[in-house]
């Protein structure tokens, strides 16, 4: 159910500044917030980003617009997009849902980012104007094309009346209403001034699948010219007059204080403009990023490390695994595992590590901001534009209509964009600058500042019976709590519904299960990252899983299947990879390498998954995985080619990350700091990835992130089969693997 | 003063010798299509042409070009295997976030300038060095197997 508005723009604009045009036909549409029945049952079940944000949209209740439509007196429709493009495709498959429903040629949709509006462009699913949690396509599914389905009715109403004849005997095509019967035709530039005078249809009827244009064909990306020739604008790409470009230093320590500088020596440099300082951070500002960083150097900042100036990974993980041995919140209880286990024919138990994880995204860290008295202007590619404009305004004392979030394509998100730290850190810093200034982070600050996945630290056990099936099963999660610190009403009862997510609905059929969560907070900041709850818990229920098929001796795929009967689409998908990786076939032998294949099932962010990875182990103990083979049921696809780009993307991402990377600490300071000691898969090591979609009409799922969730548990499981060593601790890199 | 040839046009620039060309590029200039990603020639995102040959343009000093033809991704079109190269890649969608596609185009350019027909092995030398996050790496592939055929 959605909520029509429309308006006729006269030459004074009489909506937000954005909405400023030639006049035509304004359409905003409402999505309906979490409340709604509608929406809870357009929810896919156990999405964890759902359930992590129920709580949190319930207290915000009520319908809110979110996006806009312009029509203009030239046919040209814009569409205000209310989600950022950070690779993932949005920016051509939301546009494709409009266009399927309103008929006219994707080429004619003009795309604008959406200002930041909490209000008006809440995701359905998220309750904020947020793109993440692979949510862009599930949210904007239904409402999408029911805005363009309705000013496609108010269009044809429009035009028939002029022409005195019955609606129903005109048809819409390619931005053209014509009526059958005497072939006049209308374009829909010629029909919006009347269309906005007339009611808007309270229920238009959609499409069904059968009648699709667009939905489901491939669909070339509408920014690939820009991202091909230089155009495209990033954050970073910013250029304003008289602008400064500023290089930063935070403390090395979280926590930490600047202790003293050499404002004079940087100013002697050539193109350096200002020195400014905080509490905790020191910026350069130049003519030119080259000037500000020699600057930097010549400003020669010492810290004071303050309280975490000891802190180390080991000192968290020890306190981490303390913490791990008493009882933590229940998130689920069924039966009683336990005492299951404890009489079970055979007792499997493990302790599964997985480390801090940096975003690493290949456009570093960036925020450009012009502060003058009574208005703030910030350029950034962010996530969460309200949240930018939110922090910018409290810094400042600006009410929120005084600061204005452009925001830009993000040369890659992966979770580090959903965070403000940055913007804070750049709007601080303006209240001294004289003029506007681009912060850009270097590489190694970046790495360095950047807030991480969690460690977490999973107790599990099992209980077999006699012929191996797993009667009990028992789950412990140690770690931090980004939604205590994101989204905190989305913490009930101690349970943080990301941290458990993948683990309290692990998906296989066991009587007695028992899921606990013990929040443990580490010094430094910890955020979201690609996958999220998923890519850690289905790590280790996969690789746990694999581990019980091993001890009954069992065919790992077999054994998933006999544990998934009820459930038809997670077995779809096994099977389907299964058969498409030759998984009964030997594999080819090329050297003297161990060879081993691995499989991995998931549902997660509304989508169905199974990947078989093939690796080759050398004796060296070097990890190469040759071949990744997908099977993805994520509902109906929008733009399958899509799909599999952001599947060959999540795999590479995850695999990346779980063969190679963590971030440590030793005296408080990250230690990793470029691509030299934060390896990351390049051209030469990345796998022959194949994806399969199954074909469906079910509501959409997200693919943003289930290629990530699965790769790790996949390629381990394969090293194990290759080996016979069981990866309990990421990243692979960490054991000897020789042979 | 520098005075550099970027992209068929003279520029003379206001910084010290041992400027990266990259922030040369950039911030004086105004190309921002060449990106920064390490600083420390590790990742591509920067890449260049200077005499045809690929160049890491943040290592690069501004005074080791001048007088030597540069060329960015804003130019690259003017190529006709630079052409073929973004024909290609627009064909099969290669990029997502595009951030390190810049860099992307401008090595696969000068790999097929000096190998027409590239093998995977001569693909894998040519193009590890530029990293991307996105994991584009079995499309940038193709794109590169296309554009060669192409010619």
């Amino acid at each position: 159910m959605i909520n029509m508005t429309a308006k006729l723009l006269a030459s004074k604009p009489t909506r937000r500044h954005f909405l400023q045009g030639t006049g035509g036909l304004i359409l905003g549409f409402t999505v309906p917030s979490f409340g709604a029945e509608e929406a809870r049952n357009e929810r896919p079940p156990e999405s964890a980003v759902g359930q992590a944000t129920r709580n949190v949209t319930n207290e915000s209740a009520g319908l809110a617009p979110n996006a806009f439509i312009r029509i203009d007196r030239s046919g040209v429709v814009t569409l205000i997009v209310h989600k950022v493009e950070m690779g993932q495709g949005t920016f051509t498959s939301i546009p494709m849902l409009l266009a399927e429903e309103l008929e006219i040629d994707l080429n004619n949709v003009k795309l604008e980012q959406a200002p930041a509006d909490n209000s008006l462009y809440a995701d359905p699913l998220l309750g904020g104007q947020v793109t993440g949690g692979s949510t862009s396509i599930r949210g904007a599914w239904k409402p999408l094309r029911e805005a363009g389905a309705t000013a496609r009715v108010m269009l044809i109403t429009a035009a028939a009346r002029q022409w005195k004849v019955d609606p129903a005997t005109c048809t819409a095509s390619k931005g053209v209403v014509t009526h059958t019967a005497t072939g006049r035709t209308a374009g829909y530039g010629q029909l919006v001034e009347a269309a906005a005078r007339l009611p808007v249809p309270k229920q238009v009827e959609l499409k069904p699948s059968s009648e699709f244009e667009l939905i489901g064909k491939p669909i070339k990306r509408l920014d690939s010219p820009d991202k091909t020739n230089g155009r495209a604008q990033f954050g970073i790409d910013v250029r304003l007059p008289n602008m400064s470009v500023a290089a930063v230093a935070l403390s090395p320590v979280p926590g930490g204080r600047l202790h003293s500088i050499d404002e004079q020596k940087a100013l002697t440099i050539k193109g350096v403009r200002q020195v400014l300082r905080l509490d905790h951070a020191v910026a350069v500002l130049a003519d030119h990023m080259a000037a500000a960083r020699l600057g930097l150097s010549a400003v020669a900042p010492t810290w004071s490390d303050g309280p975490n100036a000891t802190v180390t990974t080991q000192s968290i993980v020890a306190s981490m695994a303390e913490a791990s041995r008493k009882q933590g919140a229940i998130a689920r209880n069924d039966g009683n595992a336990q005492s299951t286990i404890d009489k079970a024919a055979k007792k499997v138990e493990a302790v599964y590590e997985m480390p801090f994880l940096a975003h690493a995204t290949m456009e570093p860290v960036n925020c450009t901001v012009d502060l003058r008295g009574d208005t703030c202007e910030i350029w950034v590619g962010t996530q969460v534009p309200a949240l930018a404009q939110g922090v910018a305004a409290k810094i400042t004392g600006l009410p929120l209509d005084k600061v204005r979030v452009h925001n830009h394509y993000i040369g890659g998100g992966f979770g580090r964009r959903l965070e403000v730290d940055f913007v804070a850190l750049a709007v601080e810093f303006a209240k001294q600058a004289k003029g506007p200034v681009k912060f850009i982070y270097t590489r190694e600050e970046d790495i360095q500042h950047d807030m991480y996945r969690p460690y977490y630290l999973d107790r599990i056990a099992a209980g077999l019976d006699a012929n191996g099936t797993p009667v009990a099963w028992s789950h412990r999660i140690t770690g931090s709590s980004i939604m205590a610190r994101f989204a905190p009403a989305a913490v009930v009862n101690g349970i943080d519904s990301d941290a458990v997510e993948g683990a309290k609905d692990q998906p296989y059929k066991i009587p007695n299960v028992r899921v606990e969560y013990v929040r443990h907070e580490p010094p430094i900041a910890t955020a979201f990252w690609r996958g999220v709850g998923a890519t850690h818990n289905v790590f280790v229920v996969e690789s746990f899983i694999d581990e019980l098929a091993a001890t009954a001796k069992s065919d790992p795929l077999e054994y998933r299947r006999a544990l998934l009967r009820h459930s038809p689409r997670m077995l779809a998908v096994l099977n389907l990879a299964a058969e498409k990786a030759g998984w009964s076939q030997p594999l080819p032998k090329i050297s003297s390498e161990r060879l081993g294949r691995g499989i991995a099932v998931q549902f997660a962010f509304g989508s169905y998954m199974s990947q078989v990875s093939e690796v080759a182990v050398s004796s060296t103990g070097e990890v190469h995985v040759r071949r990744v083979v997908c099977a993805v049921d994520c509902g109906q696809v929008i733009n399958p080619d899509t799909v599999v780009a952001q599947i060959e993307s999540g795999i590479v991402f995850g695999l990346s990350a779980a063969l190679w990377n963590e971030i440590t600490v030793d005296k408080g300071r990250v230690q990793q700091s470029n691509f030299s000691d934060y390896r990351v898969m390049r051209m030469r090591e990345a796998p022959r990835i194949e994806v399969h979609i199954i074909k469906s009409t079910d509501s959409p799922g997200g693919i943003g992130e289930p290629g990530t969730s699965a790769a790790a548990p996949s390629l381990t499981n394969a090293i194990f089969a290759a080996t016979g060593a069981r990866i309990r601790k990421l990243p692979v890199a960490a054991t000897d693997l020789r042979a | 003063m520098v005075t550099l040839n970027i992209n068929q046009e003279t520029h003379t620039l206001d910084v010290s010798d041992d400027t990266p060309l990259l922030w040369a590029l950039r911030d004086v200039v105004g190309l921002t299509g060449t990106k920064f990603g390490c600083g420390i020639a590790l990742c591509g995102a920067c890449t260049v042409h200077v005499d045809g040959e690929p160049v890491r343009s943040c290592v690069t000093p501004v005074s080791a070009v001048s007088g030597r033809k540069i060329v960015t991704i804003e130019a690259i079109e003017q190529n006709s295997i630079g052409r073929r190269v973004q024909t290609a890649w627009r064909e099969l969608d290669v990029v997502q976030c595009g951030y390190c596609q810049s860099g992307q185009i401008m090595a696969a350019t000068s790999l097929l300038a000096s190998k027409p027909q590239p093998t995977d092995e001569d693909i894998d030398a040519a193009m590890s060095g530029n990293i991307c996050r996105c994991g584009t790496y079995g499309r940038i592939r193709e794109a590169i197997k296309r554009a060669a055929v192409s010619t």
